[in-house]
């Protein structure tokens, strides 16, 4: 089976202030994989993710998303652009029921309230018996389930997940990750994760992508990228021993 | 009226403020007494009072909620200069919004002299409105721009992330502002049914067509109408605060839907 790039990024660079904080020459994310993104704080790992959603037009450069380009002077028409969503790092919910928040996006789309799409959803991540609560009173663990339960009811082709695992306990680690799993494989849905969870990222990805400094250092599949790193800094960072 | 008083009374009654508490109480007894069986010149100045106040709030509300929501939620050249402007009319003299509405419906003003049926008269109910209107605009436009500015910038972004329009984020930031924007209105309801200076220029307290609860009660003081006058304030009390307990109710139902 020949990849086929869902994205493609050409010459990108953004910059906030006239400073850049990610350059990436060229990078192919393929449909249906799993790309984890790796790297230190303040790599530009989320910044790549909002170029990937369409939320910021790169400075410099272009997305290719499915033959549609997006960059500075050409938006993302939006039928295309709902065919990409994230769960970023803080669940970021509406003071409205568990419910309502994962209907929001259907609303959106026009669909009137689909109650079984959204308690499938919901069931999935394990809170049917949350459905009715005020998601602001949720626990961080149940608020990041249902930010994934509101994603999933989308059925997006790409989902990215801005370290949706980070601050949870083990259960709710498996569960994401099972989850996430399942829709890879069920749905051949592309998921780009960033994790500062190598293990993580080892357990679910099929290639694995290194920022530093805004720059993609290294790109490999999953098992090269952690067996023999092409780069220093990459083994440097996979041993855990780089100085930032 | 049994209790009009003459300029040698109110000397008497300074000189010896025992009679002025019994005025007073009997004013009290006999207010309660007026709210309670209710009599048609009072019921014309509550229903007028509450027409001009209500239809003003209305309009300023359906235009300062989306001014202060565009304030807070986006930034353009004239951005600054608006924020100031709203905060200015805001804390602006009342009686001054109603001279510059008295000059500009004014036969020879600015508007006054096309005459067009769109621009209301002087002197009338619809001139009280639109004074009204420009004094509770500023309110809710600056509540609204605070509350929407409350409201973290990255739930607009998640919202645009699972698809939303620039408008549907927009409205849903507004949604998730509610009570913030409760508060908007209720602040440009009390900033004007309260409001005296402004309608009595611009109304003329016109008995039966332009007198409202406020100007009354100056009108009924002045007189020595003081059961009347105080009969007035009691149900200005009232409606203020069955009004706002009404809002709060609104606020309270939103704020866990
Ligand atoms: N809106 C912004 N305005 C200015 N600078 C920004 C903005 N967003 C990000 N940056 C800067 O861009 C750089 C990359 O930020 P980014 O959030 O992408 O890092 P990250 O890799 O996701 O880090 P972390 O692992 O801590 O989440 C940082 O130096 C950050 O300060
Ligand atoms: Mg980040």
């Amino acid at each position: 089976m020949t990849p086929n790039p869902c994205y493609t990024l050409l010459d990108i660079g953004h910059s906030y202030g006239g400073r850049e904080v990610l350059r990436i020459p060229r990078l192919e994310i393929n449909a249906g994989e799993i790309l984890a993104v790796v790297g230190p704080s303040g790599a530009g790992k989320s910044t790549l993710l909002r170029l990937l959603n369409f939320l910021e037009a790169p400075t410099r450069g272009q997305v290719i998303f499915d033959g549609h380009e997006f960059s500075a002077d050409r938006q993302m028409p939006l039928t295309v652009r709902r065919r990409v969503t994230t769960v970023s790092q803080r669940p970021m919910l509406l003071n409205r029921s568990v419910q309502a928040n994962v209907e929001y996006g259907l609303r959106l789309r026009g669909h009137r309230a689909n109650i079984p799409a959204a308690l499938a959803a919901i069931e999935q991540v394990g809170l049917l018996g949350l459905t009715h609560q005020p998601a602001l009173t949720l626990s961080g663990g149940e608020a990041q389930r249902v930010a994934l339960a509101r994603a999933l009811v989308l059925r997006p082709a790409v989902l990215l997940l801005d370290e949706p695992t980070a601050n949870l306990d083990p259960y709710n680690v498996a569960l994401i990750e099972n989850t996430v799993r399942d829709l890879n494989r069920q749905h051949h849905t592309t998921l780009v994760l960033v994790t500062h969870n190598l293990f993580q990222a080892q357990r679910l990805a099929q290639r694995v992508a290194f920022l530093l400094d805004g720059t993609l250092v290294e790109l490999a599949r999953a098992d090269r990228f952690f067996q023999t790193p092409q780069d220093p800094r990459t083994a440097a960072f996979v041993r855990g021993d780089m100085v930032y | 009226m049994c209790c009009c008083l003459q300029e040698s009374e109110y000397t008497s009654i300074l000189l010896h403020p025992e009679l002025f508490i019994n005025e007073l109480w009997h004013g009290l007894q006999q207010a309660v007494e007026l709210v309670v069986h209710g009599s048609a010149p009072l019921t014309e100045v509550v229903l007028l009072s509450l027409r001009v106040s209500g239809i003003a709030l209305l309009l300023s509300t359906l235009l300062g909620v989306p001014v202060g929501a565009t304030l807070g939620l986006t930034r353009f050249p004239t951005h600054k200069l608006l924020v100031a402007l709203t905060y200015t009319g805001m804390g602006f003299p009342p009686v001054v919004i109603g001279l510059f509405v008295y000059l500009l419906l004014s036969r020879s003003g600015p508007l006054g002299q096309f005459g067009s049926a769109l621009i209301p008269n002087l002197f009338t109910s619809g001139a009280m409105i639109v004074a009204q209107t420009i004094i509770a605009l500023p309110l809710v436009a600056g509540f609204t721009m605070a509350a929407v500015m409350a409201v973290d910038p990255l739930l607009r972004q998640q919202m645009i992330a699972l698809g939303a329009t620039r408008w549907q984020a927009a409205l849903t930031i507004i949604v998730e502002a509610r009570a913030g924007v409760v508060v908007a209105v209720i602040a440009g309801f009390g900033g004007i049914i309260s409001e005296v200076g402004a309608v009595m220029l611009v109304g003329g307290n016109i008995e039966g067509r332009t007198r409202v609860l406020t100007t009354a009660i100056v009108l009924e003081t002045r007189k020595g109408n003081f059961e009347f006058a105080l009969a007035l304030g009691l149900i200005l009390l009232g409606i203020t605060f069955i009004i706002n307990a009404l809002m709060m109710r609104l606020q309270g139902k939103t704020a866990n839907v």
